[in-house]
This record gives C-alpha cells, structure tokens and sequence, in this order.
C-alpha cells in the first residue's frame, strides 16, 4: 500500500455503462475535416457524486484502445478492473469520495459511442469506411456534448494518458472557460513522426487482410489477421527494450529446444500472438483505421501558427507528468508542451516519473504518480469555483 | 519563523515579477514572494517529493536537473532568477550562473561564505574539514562540491562579465543584517548577490 492513501484505498464497486443518444433534429455535429455526424452515441461510466455546485467533476479521457469502463468491475467475479482503477476510486488519486468522475468512450470507438461499426441512419447498414474522418477535436466535441448533457458547465479537471492526453489539450485549447486543471500525461501536442508510421504500419496490415473488404465487412468474417498484425506492431510500441527483456529475455514457450520452424518459439512471439489475437475479439478494425488517423492528424500548433500561439487563451492550470523510458512519447514531447505553455507565463508543472515500462507506465506506476496528480487535483479544487 | 535570508531575497524582487526559483525545494520561498510580491513564480527541482510538495502548494514547478542546464528555459524569460544556497551542490556553478543570467534580466544567488571566520579557524586550528550551521554536512557525505568564498564569487562575476547590482552579508540565518557591513570576507555566513549581465 503505498504512503498516504492508508487503509481505505478502494474499488469504484460494480459500475455499469450508460449510453446517451443525441438526436434532436435540426442538431448536428460538424467535423473539423468537413461533413458532420449525427445522431451520436456516447457510452459513458461515472464514479462519485457530483456536488450541488457541480465543482466536483473531472472527465477521464482514454487511450487509442480504451472504453468508457475507466474503474470499478462489471460484476463480483469480474476479473478485470477498468483500464485506470489503479488511480481511480476511494481514496485513490482520483478520490471518488471526492470527485464525480467521467469517463466516455470517444466517437469512432467500438464500445458503444457511435463508430464505424454503428448503423448509418443513411443506409440502414453500419457505417464501414463511409463512416467520416474524425479527429481529436471532434472527440473533444462529442464528449462537450455528454457534459452538457449532465449539466456541468466547467470541469474541476481533465485528465488523459497518450490520445486522452491529445483531447485534454485540445480541449484547453478549444474550450479555455470549460475546464479548470488539465492533468496530461504521455502525450504530445502533436503526433510525432515515429508514431504516425507505426500507425500506417498497423493500417497497411488491416487494408491488406482480405477480409477487410474496403471496411465493408460487418456481418461477415472481420479482417482479424489484419487488426492482430496491427496490435502487436502498436503492443511493441508501448513497452521498452528493458521492460521486454526483464519480462521475457530470450526464453522459450514450453519447449526446451528450437523447433527450427516459424512456429512461436520465444515467449515475445507467443505473448504477441496472444495480445493481438485478444484484441480482435474486443475491438473493431476500421475503429483502429480512425482513430489512428485522428492521432496522426493532431496537431495543436498549425490550426494556430505554433504552439506558443496555440496556447495563448487557455486558462487552466496544467500537470504534464512524462515516463522516463516512454519511447513513444519521449520527455521531450512533454517538455515541449511545458515550454510552449510557460512562454506565456501559463501556470504549469512538469514531472517526470521515473519508470521501466515504456509508455504504459502511465497505466501502471500507480505509487509514483498518485501523490503529485493527487496534490494537483486538491490544490486545484481550492481554486475553483464554476 | 520566516527566514531572514528569504526575506533579504524579497527585497530585492520587484512588485509582480516573473520569477525562477531555481532548487526550489518544497517551495518556501517561492511562496512567500507569491504571497508577499504577488510574483508569477515558478520552480525548478530534482527531488520528487519536493516536487510533489510545491504542486501542493498550487505552485508552478519544473522537475528537473540544474546539471543539464535550463535549456527548457527562453533568454529573458523571467525577471528575476534565484538560486538560494544550492550554488555549492551543483556540478557546473559556472555554467548555471551565466544561464541564470541568460534567462533572468536579474539573478539573486545565495551561499555560505567558505571564507567565514570560524570555516577558517576549523581548518586552521582544528585541522579538520568545516563543519558549521551553514555547512552541516560531514566532508564524506556532503552534497556541496562546489564552496566558495565571497572572493571567489566576485571573480567569477568579473570573468563572466556580470555586473553586482546589491550585495547583502548575513552573519546568521535568524539575525537580520549588521548596518555597516564589516570585513564580509571574514564575518559573512551567508552572501546574497543580485547580478546582471552588463
């Protein structure tokens, strides 16, 4: 148990996703790239009570392969807990007893907001590839809609890891009075060169899978090969050459010799094997297409000449915490944020947290990262009055 | 108690500057001149708890090592940059002084006196490394690589073609200053320097 959370560190409980439709006629939602999209879907969980004066909430943004179930389990004998119940629940960084959290699932996704794999009201059918280009400011959009729906004009904080990190930029960016502290971590404010080619790597690998069938394949076979090629790519790129060789070296998977074939000999192989063929039983292929093309499109500084500029109006208060090993999105991604940010005498702070595991540390160091995102969120409630 | 020399360092921030505290520690006095000169602060700091403990205090702070330099940081960025007696626990005190005054239009540098009187009288009557209130450590576990007498300081200005704008001598963490500045090189515990670059 780690120091200052004592004994009554908890889980959010048994928690549900609720779904939101948004409908009216005569609404719409127009896209940064052009086109709109309506009606829209959004799947959504919440943690904790909202308080009368609604200072309280704070929206959890997730990753490129997240959901709305953010903490807490489905039932008693859920096996997993949502994707960052390490900091979200009683007692935990993210204090439910506390804070109202939110956590939804963007537009483009496959658990529940509308996605690729929605019906086209159009048509009748599901989208495929008809379905529009999004990005990580019509995400921030869709989500805006979901708190106007539970009426919270101004967020106590937004917080996000990698993509979510991306959206609560954006969001400071696009909605300066909307939100009063901005937690960001492994992120960038524009997507690294690096990052967009392994995601043309794992898009290549999805379009070349028969199966895929230009994105048209709902109600038959799903272009799986494909989307599993894409996750082991997207997999390695999370981790780090320490944290694989200290998990799996060069050891075999339960054979004591080489079989000499392309069999998966090495524990990596089989553990990659394994995560990918996990990933096509809950994810959608042509959500992987969109979503990746909506991170390699941000990018805060050329709707705003740089990002100097781009930060100018925001008004929140910002914590940006970098993974020292995080390969994906260096400390120098972050310090970038942070200068842009302090050029303008913005109030920010940067943390680097000291980590082996590549960039899903931010979804594991637990311990190194409670006590300063928890001192934040309290030193920042006691600034805040919606 | 408020400690006088933070108090001495206050004096010498202009109304509403912006302000880098370099080795801001948990954040004292950046607090303080926050509260007390409405200054837009910021920190810079390489202990994580200390960091934690500035983010606590709802102040603005970079975690960092002073080592590398403050590449992070713009040429004249901020008004005033201080470093409060850390200078002896840096690698490359040179290096952080004209960085200090690349990014800060005024640096304020705080440091024990090496050149005090009783820093002297150990060495020369006890024949034994200093060990003093202002200087607490053993010689085999002291983060201070780098001490420095008054002399010393004011030399390195000169090479690096720094201009002293204030020099304030405390001959005690918990007594203000004497009026009349007597033999600093001797009586001196602590040295604040307000520099610039001329």
């Amino acid at each position: 148990m780690p120091a200052g959370f004592g004994d009554d560190v908890g889980s959010a409980g048994i928690v549900r996703t609720k779904h939101v439709t948004f409908d009216q006629p005569g609404r719409t939602l127009s896209l940064e790239g052009g086109g709109e999209l309506w009606p829209v879907t959004i799947a959504y969980e919440t943690y904790g009570t909202l308080s009368k004066t609604r200072d309280n909430a704070i929206m959890v943004f997730h990753a490129l392969s997240g959901d709305a179930h953010a903490a807490g389990r489905r039932s008693t004998n859920d096996k997993r807990a949502g994707w960052w119940d390490i900091v979200i629940g009683p007692g935990k960084a993210l204090d439910t007893d506390r804070y109202f959290v939110i956590s939804a699932n963007v537009i483009g996704g496959c658990s529940g907001s509308t996605g690729p794999s929605s019906i086209d009201p159009a048509t009748g059918k599901p989208y495929g590839t008809r379905f529009p280009i999004i990005t990580i400011a019509d995400m921030v959009e869709a989500h805006l809609l979901l708190l106007d729906h539970l009426g919270i004009d101004k967020l106590l904080a937004a917080v996000g890891g990698s993509m979510g990190g991306m959206q609560v930029l954006e969001m400071a960016v696009s909605h300066p009075d909307r939100l009063h502290l901005v937690v960001a971590l492994a992120t960038a404010a524009r997507q690294p060169t690096q990052a967009i080619a392994f995601n043309e790597v794992g898009r290549q690998a999805i379009m070349a899978d028969p199966d895929w069938r230009d994105g048209h394949y709902y109600g038959g076979k799903p272009p799986s090969k494909g989307l599993a090629v894409a996750r082991m790519v997207g997999h390695i790129t999370y981790l780090s050459d320490e944290a694989m060789q200290e998990k799996f070296g060069r050891r075999l998977q339960d054979i004591q010799q080489y079989t000499f074939t392309f069999d998966a000999d090495f524990e990596v192989e089989s553990y990659l094997r394994h995560q990918g063929l996990a990933f096509t039983n809950r994810f959608d292929a042509n959500t992987y297409l969109y979503i990746t093309r909506a991170l390699d499109y941000f990018d805060l500084s050329r709707r705003h000449g740089s990002l100097v500029s781009a930060f100018r109006e925001v008004k929140s208060r910002f914590l940006v915490l970098s993974f020292s090993s995080d390969w994906l999105h260096p400390p120098y991604q972050l310090k970038e944020i942070v200068s842009a940010l302090r050029a303008t005498h913005k109030h920010v702070s940067y943390y680097e947290v000291s980590s082996r595991y590549g960039h899903d540390a931010f979804l594991l160091e637990r311990e190194k990262m409670e006590g300063v995102i928890g001192a934040f969120l309290a030193s920042g409630a006691r600034s805040f009055a919606p | 108690m408020p400690r006088i020399d933070y108090k001495l360092i206050e004096d010498l921030v202009p109304e509403g500057a912006t302000v880098l505290d370099l080795a801001c520690g948990d954040g004292q006095l950046l607090a303080e001149l926050v509260r007390e000169k409405h200054v837009r602060g910021s920190g810079v700091e390489i202990s994580q708890a200390a960091v934690e403990a500035c983010v606590s205090k709802g102040l603005s702070v970079f975690h960092g090592d002073l080592d590398e330099g403050l590449a992070d940081f713009q040429d004249g960025s901020h008004d005033v940059v201080v470093l409060s007696l850390s200078l002896q626990q840096l690698r490359r005190p040179r290096m952080i002084v004209s960085e200090m005054t690349r990014v800060g239009r005024l640096a304020i540098v705080s440091f024990p006196n090496f050149a005090h009187w009783a820093v002297r009288a150990q060495l020369f009557f006890l024949g034994r490394m200093p060990v003093s209130k202002e200087i607490p450590y053993q010689w085999w576990d002291t983060p201070n690589i780098h001490l420095c007498a008054i002399r010393d300081f004011r030399k390195l200005c000169r090479e690096e073609g720094l201009c002293i704008e204030h020099e304030v001598y405390l001959r005690s963490l918990d007594a203000p200053p004497p009026r009349r500045q007597i033999a600093p090189d001797l009586m001196a515990r602590i040295a604040i320097f307000a520099v610039t670059r001329c």
